[in-house]
Order: structure tokens, then sequence, then C-alpha cells
């Protein structure tokens, strides 16, 4: 059955449709946690305000389980579910520029656009930079190339990685968020600071 | 007695549920993730193509990526997953009356060092998230989601770094 447009259920219209409707959700979700405010963001690291982690990793798991359990019901082929390929070199390089950006700027693009649309004019300046950002890649590109591309691993998930069942990693990885949170939980009595 | 410490927000597992839920119904309907940093991109794409065209026959990246992505970018999946997210971020703001223009920072510096720092900040992850192939949300955790190891090793290195780097910018924020 799933997922509905490789299979041709819906067309590629719909499809475009559906995104702004999921986009919707999307937006909604972000603002109403909080998402839209960048001191609230940049609490996470400092522990005050552990919102992101307890968000960001709810998630995460929500949708693994979503998907096992769909899996299992025949519901969802996960062979046509895109996996995020894996080049090593650039994963980790474009994953600490992100994060330098991330306590610099204080959003990631994702949550910019969510509190722009509420007004916020820091987020507005930080999507200009977004620009810029990506006309510097896309400038430079022979630059960086080589970087860009290094490693590249193909689509690994981490079970396979590991050499252990889906739901095994799935099981473990819900644990881990599990003690995640009570740390977050414990760091926001330990550096209480009044909600921005 | 201290009174119980009321928020404006939604509880941040409830929101948690709700956004992985929304991720779900992007993998079973459209068989993809979440994303933000590809629209942008799109956009660029777009621009840089029609006001300069002869630049991008010449240059290496637009060739490639016409390749992979045919047809017109702004008419794509992200676009208007994030067109969705202004109309959602708006109605949920709306909602709970947090509609307003402002410079959000900590009253420790100005709204115009906020503003240079959220470009500083926009620029490096622009140009992360190209190299990563992907930001927080498309990467990290649409990646994450899938159990892609690239997915979990974007999102150690986003957070990672970040907070290895917060003790330098706490007077930004606290």
């Amino acid at each position: 059955m799933g997922p509905l447009i490789v299979n041709e259920i819906i067309s590629p219209n719909t499809n475009l449709l559906i995104a702004m409707l999921i986009g919707i959700g999307f937006g909604f979700v972000l603002e109403s946690s909080g998402f839209s405010s960048s001191r609230k963001l940049a609490g996470m690291f400092y522990g005050y305000d552990t919102t992101v982690l307890k968000v960001f990793f709810t998630a995460a798991i929500t949708a693994m389980i979503g998907m096992l359990f769909f899996s299992l019901f025949g519901w969802i082929d996960l062979s046509y579910v895109y996996v995020n390929p894996t080049y090593l070199t650039s994963a980790m390089v474009g994953g600490a520029v992100m994060g330098a950006g991330f306590i610099i700027g204080g959003f990631c693009p994702g949550t910019a656009f969510c509190a722009l649309s509420i007004g916020k004019l820091d987020a507005l300046a930080f999507i200009g930079g977004l620009v810029l950002g990506i006309i510097f890649f896309t400038e430079g590109y022979p630059m960086w190339e080589d970087l860009y591309k290094a490693n590249f691993m193909g689509t690994p998930t981490m079970n396979e990685l590991l050499d252990i069942p889906r739901g095994i990693f799935a099981l473990g990885l819900i644990l881990a968020a599990f003690a995640m949170f009570w740390v977050g939980e414990w760091a926001e009595k330990k550096f209480p600071r009044e909600e921005y | 007695m201290s009174e119980v410490k009321k928020t404006k927000y939604l509880n941040p597992y409830v929101g948690g549920v709700l956004l992985g839920l929304v991720l779900l119904a992007a993998n079973f309907v459209s068989g993809r993730g979440l994303g933000a940093s590809g629209a942008v991109k799109s956009a660029v794409v777009t621009t840089v193509s029609s006001v300069m065209p002869s630049h991008v026959e010449n240059s290496a990246f637009y060739t490639e990526y016409k390749e992979s992505h045919p047809g017109n970018p702004m008419k794509s999946w992200l676009v208007f997953e994030m067109i969705g997210v202004l109309i959602g971020g708006f109605l949920s703001g709306a909602f709970a009356k947090r509609l307003k223009f402002k410079v959000e920072h900590s009253p420790k510096i100005t709204s115009k060092r906020r503003i240079m720092f959220a470009v500083l900040g926009g620029i490096l992850f622009g140009f992360g998230s190209q190299l990563g192939r992907g930001c927080t949300s498309g990467s990290a955790l649409s990646g994450m989601a899938v159990l892609s190891v690239g997915g979990f090793l974007t999102m150690a290195f986003i957070f990672g770094t970040a907070f290895a780097l917060a003790y330098f910018f706490r007077k930004n924020w606290i």
C-alpha cells in the first residue's frame, strides 16, 4: 500500500498538495512547541530548556516505531522509503558546520521559517544568511567537491551496520531516548530559568 | 508555596509525538521525510538560473544539480512543504496570540548584534546543510527515523558541536 506516491495510488500533483498539508502540520507543531523562539532553542545547549531534545527524540522514535508497525502490518514497503545516503566525511564536517551555525544563529532552517511566520525578524536575517551560505557552497563547489563526495558508503542503516535486527536497534534507541529525557528533566531543575 | 510553573507552549512530549506522526505521514504518503534547507536551495537555483543563465551552464554545481533534479525546481515537494510550514506556524502563532514583529535577543546584547549573529549563523547553517545533504529536519530527524547511518552521524555532529561551542556564545542567549 504505502508509500502512496511510489505505488501510484496518488498523482504527483496530489503529492504536492499533501506536501503542503504536511508542512502545515510541521509548522503548527514546531510553533506550538516553542521552536519559534531562538532563546528557547538555544536553551538546549545551556541546560535551562531541553524542549529541543524532548521534541526531537520523541518525534524520531514515534516515526521510527510507526514505520516498524506499518511495515509489520504490510501497510508500507520500507524498501521504497527514501533512506538518506551516507557520505562519511561530509556528514561529519557538514554537521559540525551546522552545529556552529546553530549556536551562533539560534535557529536551524525549519525553525527559522517557523519563527518568521510569527514575525521574528532575527529569523528573517538567519534565512538571509542561509541564502548566502548556499550561494557560497554552489559557487565554490569545485573547491569542496572532493570533500562532498568522499567516503561514500551507500545507504546503510544503523541496524545493518551493527548487524542486529531493526526492532532491537529501535528498542535500544527508545531506551537511550528515555535516558536522555531523564537527564533533560534533571538539567532543567538544576539550571532553572524563566521561560522565553 | 511556590506557584505551579505554567508554560505557554505545548507539552514537549505531546509535541514530539505529533511531529513524529507528521513525519510518519510524510513517509507513508510520499516515501520521504521532512526537510527545510532544500526548499531554500530550490529558490536559490531558480533565481540564479533566471538572472544568470550563462553562468549556470558553465557551473559544475548547476550541471550536476540539473541532471539529478529535472523539471522546475520550485515545483518540488520541499517547496510546497515549506509554504505549509509558514501557514502552519502562522496559524499556531495566531491562536496563541504570539504574532508580533520583533528581534528576540538576550537583554545583554543589542538587536544589531543579534541580527549580525543571526546572519552569520545562517551562512554557516546554509553552507553546512549543503555539505551534509540536509539540515536538522532533512538529514538528522528524517534520517534517524529511517535509521540512516548518515542521519545519526549528522545529528551527533550538529548537537555535539553546538554543545562544544555553547560556552563561547553564552552572552548572546542567557
